[in-house]
C-alpha cells in the first residue's frame, strides 16, 4: 500500500506546472466486518477502499479534490490527471484564500503497527462460540487502515496499522444488555472468551426487577465508555479556537472566566498514546501532547493552520475541525475496588447514549443511561435500571460536583466507521458526580 | 470517461463474471459532486468528489456475503465475487438468516427532476454563496456566518444473475446557510431549516429553498434571538413547524418503525424498537388525524427511487393510517425474516456499505388546518421552528429536542420570540396528543444529508415531508438559569 502511495506522489510531482503546488492525503483500508445478531451471523463481508484527498495551489487560490482510487495506476493516473485540469479551471475562477497555510518544511516520517489478525474462519468460530447460546449482538472489524501524506515539496508521510475491534452486547430482555469490546492489535481466542466471562457475570445481574427512577438529582458513577460520550460532547467544538473565536465554543464561559471546572480534571491531547497519525492534512505534525485543561483550567485550544492564518496564531498540529483524535484525562485516587462504597446509594452507569446539547453555552447536555446501569444502595448493587434521561451541565457535573475520579484510565479505541475505520480513541477514568439530574 | 459509457462498461463486465451461488448481485455507484462555501465573505476552496465503486453480494444455501471494491476491471469484479461467496459459504451454518431467501431481478430506470438541465457553473454557485454572506455580516453583533451549496449527481446500477438491470440517476442539491449573533454573554444561530433544504432537482430547489435573501433574513432572526428571553417552563400546547416535524417524525417514527431494528440488528449500536411484531394492524401509535406515508413517488423530495438497493420497486404506502399503526419500513429480505409486509427501503450509503433498513422518505400527510387556525386555536403555547438539538432513547421513546427559534402563543395570538426552547415526551404517548394538522399551505419538503446507522456505520439520505402540527399539553422548557 505505501509503495501505491509513493507511486501516486511521484506522479503528482511530475504533473505539476510551474508555479503549482499540491497537498495529498491519501487513506486507505481492507476491512473484514462481521455483524452479529441472536448470537449468529447477520452480515458478513469485505470493504478494500483508497482514497486521495488532493488540494492543488497556486499562489493564494487552490481548489480540493476527493477521489477514489482503483488501486490500478494505470487507471487511477489518468483519472487523477483528469482531476487537476478540472481544479486548475476551477482556480482560474476562485478568489484568492488569504487563511490558506500549509506546511513547507519538510518533515517526512514512517509509522507502522502491524498486528496479528484472526483469519475470518477463526474470528467467526470464536465470536459465535462465544456467545454460549445468548443473544449476542455487534459487530467485528479488523483489518490493515493505512493514513499518507504527500506534498510538492518532497514531504512524504506514512502511518499503517492492522487491528481489530469487537463491539458487542449481551441482550436479556427488551433494552436489558451488557455491553462488551474486545479491541487490539493481537488476537487471543483466550483473552476473547475473558472479556465475554466477565460480560457474562454482569449478565446475571439484569435478571433482578428493574428499577425506574423519578426525576431528581442522585450521585452517580459514571464508567469510562459513559465518560466518553459526555467528554465527546466537550471535544464538540469545545477545543477549536476558530469557535472560541466565533463564541461558539461550549467551554466559552470556561475561557472567559465565568465557570470554573473541578481542579480534578485534566485533560490532553495524548498523539504520542493513540492510533491516530501524526500528521495533519496541510502536513504540519502533531506534537505528542497538547495539555487543553490543567486542575480545572484551560490551558490549550487546537489550532489548525487556517485559523492560525486567521487570527495570527501558531497552529498546533490540529486538523481542519480542531477536535481532539487522542484526547487523555487524568486519573485520581479512586481505586476500582473502591466504586460501589465511594458511591453508597445512586446510580451506577455503565454507558451513556445518544448526548446533544441542551443548552450549548452552558455546557448543559441531554442524553440516556443504556446497557448495563444499575441502582446502588448501601455500596450494593440492588437492581438494573429502566433508562433515564439526564439534563445537565458538564460544568456542574465537572466542577462542583465531580467527587472523584478512578486510578486507572482506560483505553477506548473508537469503533466508528462511517465513510472509513476510525483511528480515534480515549484514556479516561470513571468519575463520581453527586447530584446528578435525571429529568424523565 | 462519459458516466452512460461507464455502466455500460460494467454491464459488459459483469457479464463475464462467473459464481455458481444461487443468487448474486452487483451494484455500481459512482457520485460525483460539487461543493462550494463562503465563511465570513471568505470563499473556501472549491471543492470536487468523485466516489465510485461496487458492491458484489451472495445468497446461497443460507448463507450471505459482501465483498466491495473500487477495482472494476473485471478481474477486479470477480475478485470481489469470489470473496462474497467465500463469506456466504463460510457462515451458511451460523447465519441468522431463513435457509432460502429470494430476492427479485427487477428492470428499469429513472432520473431525478432537472437532471436534463445544465447544472449551474461553480462560478455562479461561488457568486450566490459569496452574495448571501455579504448580506449577513452586517452588524458587529454578527460573530460568524456563511453560505454554501452542494450540488451531486450519482448513477446507481443494480444488476442481477437473472437478468435484474436498474439505472437510476439522481441530482441532489443542498443550500445551507447561517448566522451567530453574540450579544452581552449570548450566542444564538439561526440556520436554513438546520441544513434541512435538500432536495432532488436541479436550479428550482434554490428558488424554492429562497436561498437569495437567506443571509440577511437569517442574521435579523439571530440578533432577535440573541436578545429574546430564555424560554419559559411548563406544559403547553406546541405548534411544531415543518422544520422541526421532520426531525420528530424522524427520530420518534421512522426509526421505531424500521423492520431490523424490531428484529434486533441494531441493538449493539443505533438502538431497538418499543414497536413490536404483533402491534401492526392495530395499535394507536396517533391519534386520528395521524397519517404517515412511505412515499419514495414525490420526484422532488431527497430520497425518491423507483427501485431500493436490492431492487425491489417503491410505491407509496400507509405505515400509519388515522393514527393506527398498519405495517414496518422493512426491505426484502426483512420482511422474509419477519413475515411482515413491508416496503422497499433496502438502501446503503454507497457502493461500500450493505444495504440495511432504511426511511427513505417518510411523510406526514397534511391536514385541513390553516396557519393562522392553529395559532388561534391556542390559548397558551409556543410555535417552535428549526431544529436544533436531538435526543431519544434507544428503544426510541423517550425523547427530548430543542429548536432554534421559539415564539409564545397567547390567547390565539403569536407573542414574543424566545430563545432556546425545548420540549421532551415518549413517542408511545406524544403522537397521541396530536390535535391539529396543518394543510397543504403549511406544507415543506425537508430532509437531511446524514441519518447514522448499521455496522458498520452509514451515513444516509432521507427525506421528510411535513405539515405544522399542534400537540397538546407537551413539557416545555428553556435553557439555563
Amino acid at each position: 500500500m505505501e509503495a501505491r502511495f509513493l507511486e501516486l506522489a511521484a506522479m503528482l510531482d511530475r504533473s505539476l506546472q510551474p508555479g503549482e503546488i499540491y497537498t495529498a492525503c491519501f487513506s486507505a483500508e481492507d476491512t473484514d466486518f462481521i455483524r452479529f445478531n441472536n448470537g449468529k451471523v447477520r452480515q458478513p463481508g469485505s470493504v478494500s477502499q483508497s482514497h486521495v484527498s488532493l488540494d492543488l495551489i497556486r499562489g493564494k487560490r487552490h481548489a480540493t479534490c476527493d477521489l477514489t482510487l482503483s488501486g490500478d495506476a494505470k487507471v487511477d493516473h489518468p483519472e487523477i490527471q483528469a482531476a487537476l485540469s478540472d481544479l486548475r479551471a476551477l482556480i482560474a475562477d476562485a478568489p484568492e484564500d488569504p487563511y490558506l497555510l500549509f506546511a513547507t518544511d519538510v518533515r517526512s516520517s514512517v509509522s507502522r503497527r502491524p498486528g496479528r489478525l484472526p483469519s475470518r474462519d477463526q474470528a467467526i468460530g470464536a465470536i459465535v462460540d462465544s456467545a454460549h447460546g445468548l443473544d449476542l449482538v455487534g459487530i467485528y472489524a479488523a483489518g490493515r487502515i493505512c493514513r499518507g501524506f504527500a506534498n510538492s515539496f518532497g514531504q512524504r508521510n506514512w502511518h499503517e496499522v492492522e487491528n481489530f475491534n469487537f463491539d458487542c452486547s449481551y441482550h436479556h430482555h427488551q433494552d436489558k444488555a451488557v455491553k462488551a469490546s474486545y479491541a487490539g492489535f493481537e488476537w487471543s481466542d483466550a483473552a476473547l472468551a475473558a472479556r465475554m466471562d466477565m460480560a457474562r457475570d454482569h449478565f446475571g445481574r439484569l435478571q433482578s426487577a428493574p428499577r425506574t427512577l423519578d426525576p431528581g438529582r442522585y450521585s452517580a458513577y459514571f464508567a469510562p465508555a459513559a465518560m466518553s460520550e459526555l467528554l465527546d460532547m466537550m471535544c464538540w467544538g469545545g477545543f477549536s479556537e476558530k469557535q472560541k473565536r466565533v463564541k461558539q465554543s461550549p467551554l466559552q464561559r470556561l475561557y472567559e472566566g465565568r465557570v470554573g471546572l473541578s481542579p480534578l480534571v485534566t485533560m490532553t491531547e495524548n498523539s504520542a498514546g493513540g492510533v491516530a497519525p501524526a500528521f495533519q492534512g496541510e502536513g504540519y505534525l502533531k506534537p505528542d501532547r497538547l495539555a487543553l485543561i490543567a486542575a480545572g483550567q484551560p490551558v490549550s485550544t487546537m489550532i489548525s493552520p487556517r485559523t492560525a492564518q486567521e487570527y495570527q496564531l501558531r497552529e498546533n498540529g490540529a486538523d481542519g475541525d480542531e477536535s481532539p483524535e487522542s484526547v487523555e484525562m487524568a486519573g485520581g485516587a479512586l481505586a476500582d475496588a473502591d466504586i460501589l462504597s465511594a458511591l453508597g446509594t445512586g446510580i451506577y452507569v455503565s454507558n451513556l447514549w445518544y448526548c446533544n446539547f441542551s443548552d450549548r453555552m452552558n455546557c448543559r447536555v441531554t442524553g440516556m443511561t443504556r446497557f448495563a446501569s444499575f441502582w446502588v444502595e448501601r455500596g450494593n448493587i440492588v437492581a438494573p435500571l429502566n433508562v433515564m434521561r439526564f439534563d445537565d451541565s458538564l460544568f456542574r457535573m465537572l466542577g462542583r460536583n465531580l467527587e472523584a475520579l478512578t486510578d486507572t484510565p482506560e483505553l477506548l479505541l473508537d469503533n466508528h466507521s462511517y465513510d472509513r475505520r476510525s483511528t480515534s480513541s480515549a484514556r479516561l477514568p470513571g468519575a463520581l458526580v453527586r447530584d446528578f439530574s435525571l429529568t424523565l | 470517461m462519459q458516466k452512460t459509457d461507464m455502466l455500460d462498461l460494467i454491464h459488459q463486465r459483469f457479464k463475464q463474471l462467473k459464481s455458481d451461488a444461487a443468487f448474486w448481485s452487483l451494484r455500481f455507484v459512482d457520485e460525483r459532486s460539487r461543493y462550494v462555501s463562503v465563511r465570513q465573505n471568505v470563499a473556501d476552496a472549491p471543492r470536487l468528489a468523485r466516489d465510485c465503486g461496487a458492491m458484489l453480494t451472495v445468497y446461497d444455501r443460507g448463507g450471505y456475503g459482501y465483498a466491495a471494491t473500487a477495482d472494476l476491471s473485471t478481474s477486479g469484479l470477480q475478485g470481489a465475487l469470489d470473496r462474497a461467496g467465500e463469506w456466504a459459504r463460510a457462515t451458511a451454518g451460523s447465519s441468522v438468516l431463513p435457509p432460502a431467501v429470494s430476492m427479485p431481478h427487477p428492470r428499469g430506470a429513472r432520473e431525478s427532476p432537472g437532471t436534463r438541465e445544465t447544472p449551474p457553473t461553480s462560478r455562479e454557485l461561488l457568486d450566490l454563496a459569496l452574495a448571501e454572506s455579504a448580506a449577513a455580516g452586517f452588524d458587529d453583533r454578527i460573530v460568524d456566518w456563511h453560505a454554501s451549496i452542494e450540488v451531486a449527481e450519482a448513477d446507481h446500477l443494480l444488476l442481477t444473475n437473472q437478468g435484474g438491470d436498474v439505472r437510476q440517476h439522481f441530482r441532489f442539491m443542498v443550500p445551507d446557510a447561517s448566522a451567530t449573533a453574540h450579544a452581552d454573554g449570548e450566542t444564538q444561530t439561526r440556520t436554513m431549516s438546520g441544513r434541512g433544504f435538500c432536495r432532488q432537482g436541479g436550479r428550482k430547489v434554490l428558488d424554492d429553498a429562497s436561498f437569495v435573501g437567506a443571509g440577511r433574513r437569517l442574521a435579523e432572526e439571530a440578533l432577535t434571538l440573541v436578545h429574546a428571553p430564555n424560554c419559559p417552563a411548563g406544559t403547553m400546547d406546541v405548534l411544531l413547524m415543518p422544520d422541526q416535524m421532520m426531525l420528530q417524525i424522524h427520530e420518534s417514527i421512522g426509526h421505531p418503525l424500521e423492520l431490523d431494528r424490531i428484529l434486533g440488528d441494531e441493538r449493539n449500536y443505533a438502538g431497538t424498537s418499543f414497536v413490536t411484531p404483533d402491534m401492526f394492524g392495530s395499535y394507536r401509535y396517533g391519534s386520528d388525524l395521524l397519517d404517515v406515508s412511505f412515499d419514495p413517488t414525490h420526484d422532488e423530495e431527497y430520497a425518491s427511487y423507483a427501485f431500493d438497493d436490492e431492487g425491489a420497486a417503491a410505491t407509496k404506502t400507509l405505515l400509519i393510517e388515522r393514527g393506527i399503526l398498519q405495517r414496518p419500513l422493512g426491505g426484502e429480505l426483512s420482511q422474509q425474516r419477519a413475515g411482515l409486509p413491508g416496503v422497499a427501503n433496502t438502501r446503503a450509503c454507497s457502493w461500500n456499505r450493505p444495504p440495511i433498513d432504511r426511511m427513505a422518505n417518510l411523510n406526514v400527510e397534511p391536514g385541513e388546518s390553516t396557519l393562522p387556525e392553529m395559532i388561534a386555536a391556542i390559548g397558551h403555547g409556543i410555535l417552535m421552528q428549526t431544529n436544533l438539538s436531538w435526543s431519544i432513547d434507544d428503544s426510541r421513546n423517550k425523547f427530548q429536542f430543542g429548536c432554534e427559534w421559539g415564539q409564545l402563543i397567547e390567547d390565539g395570538k403569536l407573542a414574543g420570540v424566545v430563545r432556546n426552547p425545548n420540549y421532551r415526551g415518549v413517542s408511545a404517548t406524544f403522537w397521541r396528543s396530536l390535535k391539529m394538522v396543518g394543510d397543504r399551505s403549511t406544507f415543506a419538503m425537508l430532509g437531511t444529508p446524514t441519518c447514522g446507522k448499521g455496522e458498520p456505520n452509514q451515513g444516509i439520505r432521507v427525506g421528510h415531508a411535513s405539515p405544522a402540527c399542534v400537540f397538546a399539553d407537551v413539557s416545555v422548557f428553556g435553557g439555563e438559569q
